[in-house]
């Protein structure tokens, strides 16, 4: 029966049907509402038993998981943007000892400036960290997540982040299913650690590996990512089976079958594009959008499975990397390798900016229409920009990388893509 | 294998292997799985062997107390106060290893002048410890539970003689009959002891406690020939068939100087006083008695005086107190008791009458020498008075007459000017050398006469009881290789444990416990003896006073102190520690942090 | 029958002692929580502390004891890949971090309900007063049970001899080099943990050095009574950071106290209750001579403006602490509120 709540209430009855011991949490817009409602269960005793820390700063918080995770407690917490750069260190550090923490992201953009709204530069910016990057499309996926977030933790040996959009998936209030408990208590089993700080079984955890060995060690780091690729869909399947309803997985497409374009994105912006697929298919356009919802590990083969037959690719980011240009476009350009589909990265929706839909046919018309650039900026102020560039070029002569910036505003002729 | 309508995977991907869901999972309580290299099993550096890291490294040592350096008996006192200090069945331990050496310890913690005490480390730190004191505790308590000696070992079948029966010779007598030689000793006075029986008073050692001590080394099987006096040694040996003989007949004839005068004042010797008094005999002296000498015979003697009379005797010493040879506990207890004394004073002449000195000049003329105004008795009796001549000393401070008289009161005069040694059982004795009154020996204390022994008073040396007990000893064990045809070595003697080796730091502040002494009233009129001996808890706590310098005492601190766990601590107790070859790298810390200096850093062979 | 020994309670251990009176380490059978084997240099006072200090936690926990540790050298020397030499379970996870990954240790075992088990976080100075103070005082001030042990060595030594915030002044270290006009390591500067520990007004806070290990276990088996957050601030000399005789570690420490350069005292709820006496008084100057990084205060003229500096410290922590009255073997009660102690500190007095 579903209630409507908003989705930071989804996820916090959810994590807490999944019986965490340890809870930690420091505040930080927009994750809050979450830890709050888990704080408040926790003081009902509903949770019991789970110990709630509030903890001095994200690192303490992420360290405070640390400690209880290598002690064998099932461990949650939650943090976004600024939070989860503070923790960095300890990110690599949960992930290099493998422990199976699960941590909700509310992403928001990363500062300078600072931003509170939504974009995917925080979770971007640790992608490598080792972690699990689950990136749910709605409210209701982002809850369910949680569920084989632990279940994938625990089995894989392995931290997993949940990532859903801040404010527009964490503030906005719809009905959504919060899983039963008997239903979590089937699917997730009781935690047992592999390997925990037991005086009846002493263990050194953390040593110093030098040369000789540490290749090794990050091998295996990464063998490991590589069977959450196998272990995440069956989760799926098997939660689908439970729950009566699909959510998670590797991917997800909507009207990809026979696209002729197809829109690679993650995050919520997925329900907006299903919107878009479909007034271009009312149009007769074959549309198709594809969710990426495990970013890592990378569903390489997966994501080449399909889209080897589409006649081009859109990567639609909510973050870009500063000097290069697109983030998931090289993971998805990586995939295709080799085959002759087209990709275009378009960077939409930094720092909360609203992704239209009338913005995003503007886009597609100019895909259709091959004038597309490689690497675009969604509804950019080109006469801002331009306007400022042209104040800082003052005095400095821009070289070929700038060059293609301005052409690619107009400022300067375009020529051939 | 991928569930249906997921999307698969390219079965060429690189790298992972199927998920199973549903696979068995380790139990509660299991850790089957610790990741590689991030996870150690515990102790798993003991493969790291960093004993290759040392460039020195630590040794236990033993090194020479310098208590047991000072011990003229030769004990090891340094072992016997580490038995002691367990306390209960610990007593007995100290006491077998004391009368491995010395058979007299009751006696000893009485008479002994303690030179072991004076080289105390401890004295550096704050009082020497009472050795003394645990020594006669020790004795004593042997003597109440009736310890017996060591049992002889297998009779030799060899004869040695025995002249003496004081210290040096029972010393010698029970040593001789531990490595099981029959053992007879004469001695010319009616009971065996020498000097502790007929030198030293009843007050100071009381003679339960000597009779005691005798007695357990005559049980050893020891023949004993009481008021034989030796007079022709080659004789006696023929007659006793004995294959060697041990010479000890102590120092007992007084010497005496020639004091002109008349015979208003009784003038004994000490020697001779002490010994009537030691055989019960009443010796007579006045109410005003004067002792001529400054040893410690003289203040026996005076002291003895002292309880006979009732009145308050003085002692006339040549010298100063500083330089007077007897023993400092004696010259204050005598104090104590009211002895008095005339420093830098020799007696001239004694008696009525016109004076004469030594020379015998007559004074008058000179304007010295008048009689004293006080002089003579009330009851008008002869005046008994000394003319007492002061003395002063030279550069080389030896006294100088000052031509300064007094008169001194003086109805009995006690000659205490030294012994000398009765040497006529030697006879003609081919190879004897006697000089200066004494009997020259070699290094394994025999005369120049294969065979003839000698020790004790008798022979060069300071005349000590403790001295005469170690000349017994070592004595004993020469005799012993000379019967067997053996090469006897000393020992070799480590390096001495000098106070710079200790690290004090461990030691708890402890002061020096005092023995009580008799009441002053008791003193002035009994022989009881005047310093009692410490009770147990008072005897334990001295003994643990003990720095035990330069031997391990098992206080487990080079155990504690190696940041690499790299000392070995032995499973019972009483055990040697041991490095750890394998890890110790050779920091010194254990050396440093030991108390009593028993481990040295030496270099590491590289 | 007397209690007296020769050594009293000075020493490891005393033959003569009952066994209930022993030292932890005394123990044949002693946990060795960190044993031979480790990377340490030769005469580590850290070394020396952390065993000393782990094994009477786990005497005194029965066995059940769990530790976080940040980086720096104890972890450095005692974990190389293959080898560890803890015997205990043991975590380290970053430099910044070991009381907050004790604080999380400590509540999966509450979540778990085995609050039989104890908890340590341990790490050197820099790890402690620097990079880690802000978990460290979360730690405190949430009351969270834990231990936290510091070994101060005075300066970052796993990286080379750096100042940190307990590096004393006048020390040299690398960067904090005595040239010019420069004493070394400035005076006016510095973090006293053990005031801030007070200043959380925690249950217990203690300092101790690696010379006086019967106090060192005595404060380790009191803070283990007591539960919530405990501090333990442990002086602990590095030959190789403080240029000194590897043999003389244990020795410095003592003259460290000895001098009044470093108080050894207890505290509880913020007030000071206990000190232990300095038993046989020297000058800075005898604790000074015997470390290189001291040696430019005595190399040709010195600076013997600098030593007097030191000694009014010394003698500034004497009389605030009440170091010399009822001088003996035994620690001596105090009632001295944490103000009052600020008020005659190194600032109040300029």
């Amino acid at each position: 029966m579903p209630s409507q709540i908003e989705g930071s209430l989804a996820v916090a009855r959810t994590v807490a049907r999944c019986r965490p011991q340890v809870v930690c949490a420091y505040p930080i817009t927009p994750q809050t509402h979450i830890v709050e409602a888990l704080s408040r269960m926790v003081a009902a005793g509903e949770l019991a038993p789970c110990e709630f820390v509030n903890v001095e700063s994200e690192f303490a918080a992420m360290s405070v998981a640390i400690g209880a995770s290598a002690t064998g407690a099932r461990v949650y917490t939650a943090t976004a943007s600024q939070g989860l750069l503070y923790m960095a260190e300890a990110l690599f550090n949960a992930s290099g000892l493998g422990l199976p923490i699960v941590m909700t992201v509310a992403n928001r953009a990363i500062g300078a400036p600072i931003n509170i709204w939504n974009d995917h530069s925080d979770a971007m910016a640790l992608r490598d960290c080792g972690w699990v990057q689950l990136y749910a499309t709605d409210n209701q996926e982002a809850a369910d997540m949680h569920v084989q977030a632990f279940r994938l933790a625990q089995e894989c040996s392995l931290p997993v982040m949940v990532c859903m959009d801040g404010f527009v998936l964490t503030h906005a209030v719809e009905p959504l299913e919060v899983a039963e408990q008997q239903d979590v208590d089937a699917y997730l089993p009781p935690f047992v650690a592999r390997q925990a700080l037991d005086p009846s079984a002493p263990a050194t955890i953390g040593a110093m590996v030098g040369p000789e060995a540490f290749t090794e060690v990050r091998y295996l780091a990464h063998a490991k990512q590589m069977d959450a690729l196998d272990a995440i869909p069956g989760l799926a399947a098997e939660f689908e089976r439970r729950f009566d309803r699909a959510s998670g997985g590797l991917l997800g497409g909507y009207r990809c079958e026979d696209a002729r374009t197809v829109i690679v994105a993650l995050g919520s912006v997925f329900g907006t594009l299903q919107d878009v697929v479909d007034e271009r298919r009312a149009d007769g356009r074959t549309v198709g959008v594809l969710a990426i919802k495990s970013f890592r590990p990378f569903p390489l083969a997966e994501l080449r499975a399909a889209l080897a037959d589409a006649g081009q690719v859109i990567v639609l980011e909510r973050a870009f990397a500063v000097g290069v240009g697109g983030i998931v476009s090289a993971d998805v350009h990586a995939a295709l390798a080799g085959l002759r589909v087209p990709i275009h990265t378009v960077v939409a929706g930094l720092g909360g900016r609203a992704v239209t839909r009338r913005s995003l046919h503007a886009m597609l018309d100019q895909a259709h229409a091959g004038s597309l650039p490689e690497l675009h900026f969604l509804d950019l102020n080109t006469q801002l920009v331009e306007r400022e560039l042209a104040r800082m070029r003052e005095g400095t002569s821009p070289g070929p990388h700038a060059e293609n910036i301005l052409r690619e505003l107009g400022i300067v002729a375009a020529g051939p893509v | 294998m991928s569930a249906p309508g997921a999307p698969g995977h390219a079965p060429d991907a690189p790298g992972h292997a199927p998920h199973v869901p549903g696979q068995a999972r380790p139990a509660p309580g299991e850790h089957p799985e610790r990741p590689f290299a991030i996870t150690l099993d515990v102790g798993s550096s003991l493969a790291n062997r960093t004993g290759a890291w040392r460039t020195e490294r630590p040794q236990y040592v033993r090194r020479l107390p310098p208590c047991n350096n000072a011990c003229p008996a030769g004990e090891d006192i340094q072992r016997w106060l580490y038995e002691g200090e367990s306390g209960g069945e610990g007593y007995e331990r100290a006491w077998r290893v004391l009368v491995r050496e010395n058979p007299f310890p009751a006696v000893m913690g009485r008479i002994c002048y303690h030179p072991c005490e004076t080289e105390c480390n401890r004295c550096q730190l704050d009082e020497a410890v009472g050795i003394n004191s645990v020594e006669r505790f020790l004795g004593d308590e042997a003597i109440a539970r009736g310890w017996q000696l060591p049992a002889p070992g297998p009779a030799s079948g060899r004869r040695v003689l025995v002249v003496g029966a004081g210290p040096s010779g029972l010393s010698a007598a029970y040593h001789l009959a531990l490595r099981g030689h029959h053992v007879t000793v004469k001695d010319a006075a009616a009971e065996p002891g020498g000097m502790m029986r007929y030198g030293i008073p009843a007050y100071r050692l009381p003679r339960a406690v000597l009779d005691a001590e005798i007695a357990r080394i005559l049980a050893l099987g020891v023949e004993l020939r009481c008021g034989e006096r030796v007079e022709d040694l080659q004789g006696e040996l023929r007659a006793g068939h004995h294959d060697a003989a041990f010479l000890a007949v102590g120092a007992h004839v007084a010497r005496n100087v020639e004091i002109p005068g008349g015979t208003a004042a009784h003038i004994v010797d000490a020697i001779g006083l002490l010994h009537g008094l030691a055989e019960g005999e009443r010796p007579q002296l006045g109410r005003r008695v004067v002792v001529y000498g400054g040893g410690d015979t003289a203040l026996d003697a005076a002291r003895s005086a002292r309880r006979l009379t009732g009145a308050e005797p003085v002692i006339v010493y040549r010298r100063t107190r500083e330089r007077m040879p007897a023993h400092l506990e004696e010259l204050e207890q005598a104090q104590e008791e009211g002895i008095a004394f005339r420093w830098l004073s020799t007696i001239v002449a004694a008696g009525e009458g016109p004076q004469h000195d030594a020379a015998g000049s007559e004074h008058g003329a000179d304007g010295a020498g008048e009689p004293s105004s006080d002089a003579g008795e009330p009851d008008g009796g002869p005046a008994a008075t000394l003319r007492i001549e002061r003395m002063r000393l030279d550069e080389q401070g030896m006294p100088q007459p000052t031509g300064e008289y007094e008169q001194l009161d003086a109805d009995s005069v006690i000659l205490a000017l030294g012994q000398s040694s009765d040497l006529s059982l030697l006879g003609e004795l081919p190879g004897v050398c006697v000089e200066d009154g004494v009997v020259a020996v070699d290094e394994r204390m025999m005369t120049g006469h294969p065979g003839v022994f000698a020790g004790g008073d008798m022979t060069p040396g300071e005349r000590m009881a403790a001295v005469a007990i170690g000349h017994g000893r070592r004595a004993a064990r020469c005799v012993d290789g000379w019967l067997r045809g053996v090469a006897v070595e000393p020992p070799p003697r480590g390096e001495l444990a000098g106070f710079d080796a200790l690290n004090t730091w461990y030691y708890a502040d402890a002061p020096r416990t005092v023995r009580p002494l008799l009441e002053d009233v008791r003193r002035q009129s009994t022989f009881e003896e005047v310093v009692k001996g410490l009770g147990e808890d008072s005897a334990l706590f001295e003994a643990r006073r003990c720095l035990s310098c330069g031997n391990c005492f098992a206080c487990d601190n080079c155990y504690g102190v190696c940041p690499d766990n790299a000392v070995l601590k032995p499973g019972p107790p009483g055990e040697a520690y041991a490095i750890d070859l394998d890890f110790c790298k050779g920091c010194g810390m254990c050396a440093a942090e030991c108390p009593c200096g028993a481990i040295e850093m030496i270099p590491e062979e590289i | 029958m007397t209690h007296f020994y020769q050594t009293g309670t000075f020493a490891v251990g005393n033959r003569l002692l009952d066994e209930d009176a022993a030292s932890v380490q005394a123990d044949p059978a002693r946990a060795n929580s960190i044993t031979k084997g480790h990377r340490a240099c030769q005469g580590c006072g850290e070394a020396l502390g952390a065993r000393y200090a782990l094994d009477a936690a786990l005497r005194a926990s029965g066995g059940q004891l769990i530790a976080a540790n940040a980086t720096g050298c104890l972890e450095v020397f005692s974990t190389p890949f293959p080898e560890s030499s803890w015997r205990l379970p043991w975590i380290h996870s970053l430099f910044a971090n070991a009381p907050a990954v004790a604080t999380g240790i400590a509540a999966a075992l509450r979540a778990q309900g085995r609050t039989d088990i104890r908890v340590v976080g341990q790490g050197g100075d820099g790890g402690t007063v620097d990079i880690g103070l802000a978990c460290l005082s979360g730690m405190f001030e949430r009351g969270d049970d834990v231990l936290y042990i510091c070994y101060d060595n005075e300066a970052y030594m796993n990286t080379g001899v750096q100042r940190s915030a307990a590096t004393p002044p006048a020390a040299r270290t690398a960067t904090t080099e005595p040239l010019g006009t420069h004493p070394g390591n400035a005076f006016g500067q510095g973090k006293n943990l053990p005031l801030i520990a007070m200043a959380h007004e925690l249950p217990y806070v203690a300092t101790a050095t690696v010379a006086e290990l019967r106090d060192l276990e005595r404060k380790v088996e009191r803070a283990m009574q007591l539960h919530g957050a405990r501090y333990l601030h442990v002086l602990v000399p590095c030959p190789l950071g403080w240029g000194s005789a590897t043999a003389d570690t244990i020795n410095i420490a003592r003259l460290a106290k000895e001098s009044g350069l470093f108080p050894v005292f207890e505290a509880e709820d913020g007030r000071v209750v206990r000190v232990s006496p300095i038993r046989r008084q020297v000058p800075v100057e005898d604790y000074l001579r015997r470390q290189k990084r001291y040696a430019h205060l005595f190399a040709g003229a010195g600076r013997p403006d600098v030593i007097a500096q030191l000694q009014a410290s010394a003698d500034r922590n004497i009389a605030r602490f009440g170091l010399l009255a009822d001088g003996g073997e035994e620690p001596a009660e105090r009632d001295i509120g944490l103000l009052d102690v600020l008020a005659t500190s190194e600032r109040g007095a300029q």
